[in-house]
């Protein structure tokens, strides 16, 4: 009894996951300018018009570029930032880790006007490094905690070892902590570069009206005359990241990265 | 030595370029956000510098209030219904094989990556007339014909819950897995049934995770800034969507620079309590 109650009520929530998902799937395979479903007839063009039409190539550019080197700026911050906080123990630990975490847990509209009020009163407004800076800076604190947990699960008498042996802090740091944490530097990484794709209201608040990311131009298109294509590019996003999420499930540790404590002998 | 504290000035190198970044594109950023909320608007240009409070006796017009009371009262519904349901959700998912569960969690993932932009358009397309759900109830002849569900209280108030459920099962999911699973196991052996294991064993020993989560999702749900415009109608826009408008359409930074704060404030004295209540948890433990 219990365990048909259970089955039905999981079954019931991917249900709900999946509902909207499937629908737009359907929608993206219609073959006139139409969103209905179930399609009428069958076609790919919308996914071709994503790669072909210049009013969606030029999004997917901005949105990749934006991504590829935003989550390297949030990783380049986060790094040395956990590092500092594994190596030593400082009173404001604390203080450090808050700034590094503020910028993603606070509602993102609010950090989305800072960067407006910002980058309007240093005139760079509309620019498209400011909007990579600003998501390197929105996103630091996934990196931060992904390096973090990677550091913690290092085990000490590795580096007491290598110190026995000589290894000054700049050998340790490269030849082994690297090495060990590049994992989680990559899953960190991943995260930020998901996220950063997805992400609307910072990049539209810095620079709404100049670079048109996909979330912004799928905006647009809500209000402003909808197309099919609008149903592919979230089809493309959705298995980008379910692409994305399950090679990090499948070359890490995903339930722990996750924060459950299971596996961690593996 | 690991763990020690950093020697000499060197010692903090690893910290230059990263505090360089956070204060010049942070700290800053908030600190001219602090100011502008007190300047002064100037109607056609931007603002000019100035010290006045004009902008915060703004909150106190009714228009605000009823914005305020509406998002208090929506992001509460939605935070509530998330939680009632996530919670013995991501219980059953911590029961499952480990297999299983990281299916359950790349899709929880996946689904909390999305944009808001996109989980709108979807919800849109599956409230619709033309693509929704009354076109298989049509089918199913339970309804004459199709019908539009959306925009509307209730089209919003599942949008939101889709966009914050994977969040809450993320949030709850630390506390569930690490639950010791003797504790269930022994409640059985003692003769409970596994709902009343659940509602008197479970439930109670994760009060403190329970009430945390709400708060987070709380927090979570109050940022929501295009599922409003979207999903709802304008009686239905949300602090988050004023601010938006405020600051790009009617360009009033000034005004919209102090109800960020006043959100920011409200966000950071929530989460303050989050983390009290998570420390006691840990005191008691």
């Amino acid at each position: 009894m219990t365990g048909i109650f259970r089955t039905l009520f999981m079954a019931a929530i991917a249900a709900f996951l999946a509902a909207p998902l499937v629908v737009v799937f359907g929608v993206a395979l219609n073959a006139k300018r139409q969103l209905l479903f179930p399609p009428q007839g069958l076609s790919l063009r919308w996914y071709g018009e994503l790669v072909t039409s210049e009013a969606w190539l030029i999004p997917v550019q901005n949105s990749l570029t934006i991504a590829f080197l935003s989550a390297f700026v949030a990783l380049t911050v986060a790094l040395p930032l956990a590092y500092f906080l594994w190596r030593y123990r400082v009173f404001y630990a604390r203080a450090l880790m808050a700034l590094g975490v503020a910028p993603f847990i606070l509602p993102p509209v609010i950090t989305a006007l800072g960067f407006l009020v910002f980058w309007a009163t240093i005139g760079l407004y509309g620019a498209l490094p400011a909007v990579v800076i600003s998501h390197g800076i929105f996103f630091t604190t996934l990196p931060l905690m992904t390096v973090s947990l990677g550091l913690e699960s290092i085990d000490r008498e590795v580096i007491e070892a290598a110190e026995t042996m000589g290894a000054d802090e700049r050998t340790v740091f490269l030849t082994v902590v690297l090495p060990l944490v590049r994992p989680y530097m990559i899953s960190g990484y991943a995260f930020a570069f998901v996220l950063s794709l997805n992400e609307y209201i910072v990049a539209y608040m810095v620079a709404g009206f100049t670079v048109e990311t996909l979330p912004i131009k799928i905006f647009n298109s809500l209000r402003y005359g909808y197309t099919p294509v609008m149903a592919s590019v979230t089809v493309a996003f959705v298995a980008l990241a379910v692409l994305v999420f399950s090679l990090i499930a499948y070359y890490g540790n995903l339930p722990r990265l996750l924060g459950a404590w299971v596996g961690e002998k593996e | 030595m690991i763990r020690g504290k950093p020697r000499g000035f060197l010692a903090h190198g690893p910290l230059a370029y990263p505090l360089l970044m956070l204060t010049v594109f942070f700290i800053a950023p908030f600190s001219t956000m602090l100011a502008v909320s007190f300047f002064h608007r100037v109607p056609g240009a931007f603002f000019e510098p100035g010290f006045e409070l004009a902008n915060y006796a703004r909150f106190f017009s009714p228009f605000f209030l009823r914005v305020l009371g509406f998002s208090l009262s929506i992001a509460a519904i939605a935070s509530v219904i998330c939680v009632a349901v996530g919670f013995p959700f991501t219980y059953f998912m911590t029961r499952t094989s480990r297999r299983s569960q990281v299916v359950w969690l790349v899709l929880m993932l996946s689904v909390l990556s999305l944009s808001e932009v996109i989980i709108g358009f979807s919800w849109s397309t599956l409230l619709s007339r033309t693509a929704g759900v009354s076109n298989l109830l049509v089918w199913m002849s339970l309804m004459d014909q199709p019908v539009s569900w959306t925009p509307g209280l209730t089209a919003l108030l599942l949008g939101m819950t889709y966009l914050a459920f994977p969040y809450t099962v993320l949030v709850l999911y630390p506390s569930l897995a690490r639950l010791d699973p003797e504790l269930p196991e022994a409640a059985r052996t003692l003769g409970a049934s596994p709902a009343r294991t659940f509602l008197t064993v479970i439930v109670p020993l994760l009060r403190n995770a329970i009430m945390a989560a709400l708060i987070m999702v709380f927090v979570f749900t109050l940022g929501v800034y295009l599922l409003p415009q979207v999903l709802g109608r304008p009686p239905h826009w949300t602090i988050s969507v004023l601010i938006t408008d405020q600051a790009i359409y009617q360009s009033n930074l000034p005004f919209s620079a102090a109800m960020a704060i006043f959100l920011m404030l409200v966000s950071l004295a929530l989460v303050g309590v989050t983390l009290l209540i998570s420390q006691k948890s840990r005191a008691a433990s």
